[in-house]
C-alpha cells in the first residue's frame, strides 16, 4: 500500500516540474482546442433560439463559462498561494504567478460579455450592481496581486505578499456567486445551480458545458505553458536550465 | 448567410461578445510564447558568455 502512495513533493521541484509541464500542454491545449471547436459549433448552429431573447442570448456561452473560470482560477490560485505559504514551496508561488493573468483575462471577459449583454436587454452596458460590482472587483483583486508582485524586486517577499492579497481576497468569491440571492439585482439568478439543478434547455447547457471544459483546458495549457517561462526566468542561474536542451542551441 | 451574421438584430452584441472573446485568447497564448522565447534568448546568451569567459582563463 504504502509503496503506491506518491510524494507529491517531487513534483513541487521546479526542475521536476517543468518538463512535466511541458509533456502536459500539448495535451491540454488539444482538448481545449477541440472542445471549444464544437461548443462554437453548438452555440451557432444546434443550440436553438431563445423564446425571449432571440439570438441574442448566444452571448451566455461565452459569458457564463469565461465568469466560471474567473471565479475558478482565483480559488485556485489562492489555493496554491496558501500551499507556498505553509510549506513554503516554491513552485507554489509559481504557479499562483502564472494563472493571475489568465484569470484577469477571463474576469475582463466575463465582464467585457456581460455588457455586450447588458445592453440589448437591460438598455445600459454597465449598472452599479451586486454582481457586476463584486466580478469589477474580482478583476481589481487580480491585478493587485500581479501589481503587487511586480513591485517588489526579492521574489521570496514578492511571493509572501502576493499569497496573502490572494487568500483575503478569496472573501470576494463567495460574495460574487451569492450576489443574485442576497441583494435584488438586475443580473439573473444563477442558470446552473447545484442545489436547483439547470433551469436552461438540455442543448443550451450541454453547449455551455461543452464550452466551459474548453475554456478551463484553454487555462490549464496557457498557465503550464506561462509557468515554465516563469520557473525559467527564476532559476536562470542554475545547472539544470543551463543544461536544457532548448538553452544549448 | 447575411441573416445569420445578422443575428436576430443582435449581432453588434453577440459577435463584440465572441470577437472579443476569441481575440483575447488568440493574443494570451502568443504573448505566453513571446515571454518563453525572450527568457530562452537570454539564458542561451548568458551560457555562451560564462563559457567563453570560462575558455579564455584557461588559456
Amino acid at each position: 500500500m504504502n509503496s503506491r502512495l506518491i510524494n507529491w513533493f517531487k513534483f513541487s521541484s521546479p526542475a521536476t516540474f517543468y518538463p512535466l509541464a511541458g509533456r502536459l500542454v500539448p495535451w491540454f491545449g488539444g482538448a481545449a482546442a477541440v472542445l471549444i471547436a464544437v461548443g462554437l459549433y453548438m452555440s451557432f448552429f444546434v443550440a436553438p433560439t431563445d423564446y425571449k431573447q432571440g439570438e441574442g442570448y448566444r452571448i451566455i456561452f461565452v459569458h457564463v463559462p469565461s465568469a466560471w473560470m474567473s471565479m475558478f482560477i482565483y480559488v485556485v490560485m489562492a489555493v496554491w498561494s496558501g500551499l507556498g505559504l505553509v510549506f513554503n514551496t516554491r513552485l507554489s508561488a509559481m504557479m499562483a504567478n502564472a494563472l493571475a493573468p489568465t484569470g484577469a483575462m477571463f474576469t475582463f471577459v466575463a465582464l467585457w460579455t456581460g455588457a455586450f449583454w447588458g445592453k440589448p436587454m437591460w438598455g445600459a452596458w454597465w449598472v452599479w450592481d451586486a454582481r457586476l460590482t463584486s466580478e469589477l472587483i474580482l478583476l481589481f483583486l487580480y491585478i493587485g496581486f500581479m501589481a503587487l508582485q511586480g513591485a517588489i524586486d526579492d521574489p521570496r517577499r514578492a511571493d509572501r505578499a502576493g499569497a496573502i492579497l490572494a487568500l483575503v481576497g478569496v472573501v470576494n468569491i463567495p460574495i460574487i456567486y451569492y450576489s443574485v440571492t442576497w441583494w435584488n439585482t438586475l443580473h439573473q439568478g444563477a442558470s446552473v445551480s447545484v442545489t436547483k439543478g439547470s433551469s436552461m434547455g438540455v442543448i443550451m447547457l450541454v453547449t455551455m458545458l461543452i464550452m466551459a471544459f474548453g475554456f478551463w483546458a484553454y487555462s490549464i495549457a496557457v498557465a503550464l505553458a506561462r509557468v515554465r517561462s516563469v520557473i525559467l526566468e527564476r532559476e536562470r542561474d542554475t545547472t539544470w536550465v543551463a543544461e536544457l536542451a532548448e538553452v544549448r542551441r | 448567410m447575411a441573416e445569420f451574421f445578422d443575428m436576430g438584430g443582435y449581432a453588434l452584441y453577440v459577435w463584440g461578445s465572441f470577437g472579443m472573446t476569441a481575440l483575447l485568447m488568440i493574443v494570451e497564448p502568443m504573448l505566453v510564447r513571446g515571454r518563453r522565447r525572450s527568457i530562452l534568448k537570454r539564458i542561451s546568451r548568458m551560457v555562451r558568455i560564462k563559457t567563453e569567459v570560462r575558455n579564455e582563463g584557461q588559456t
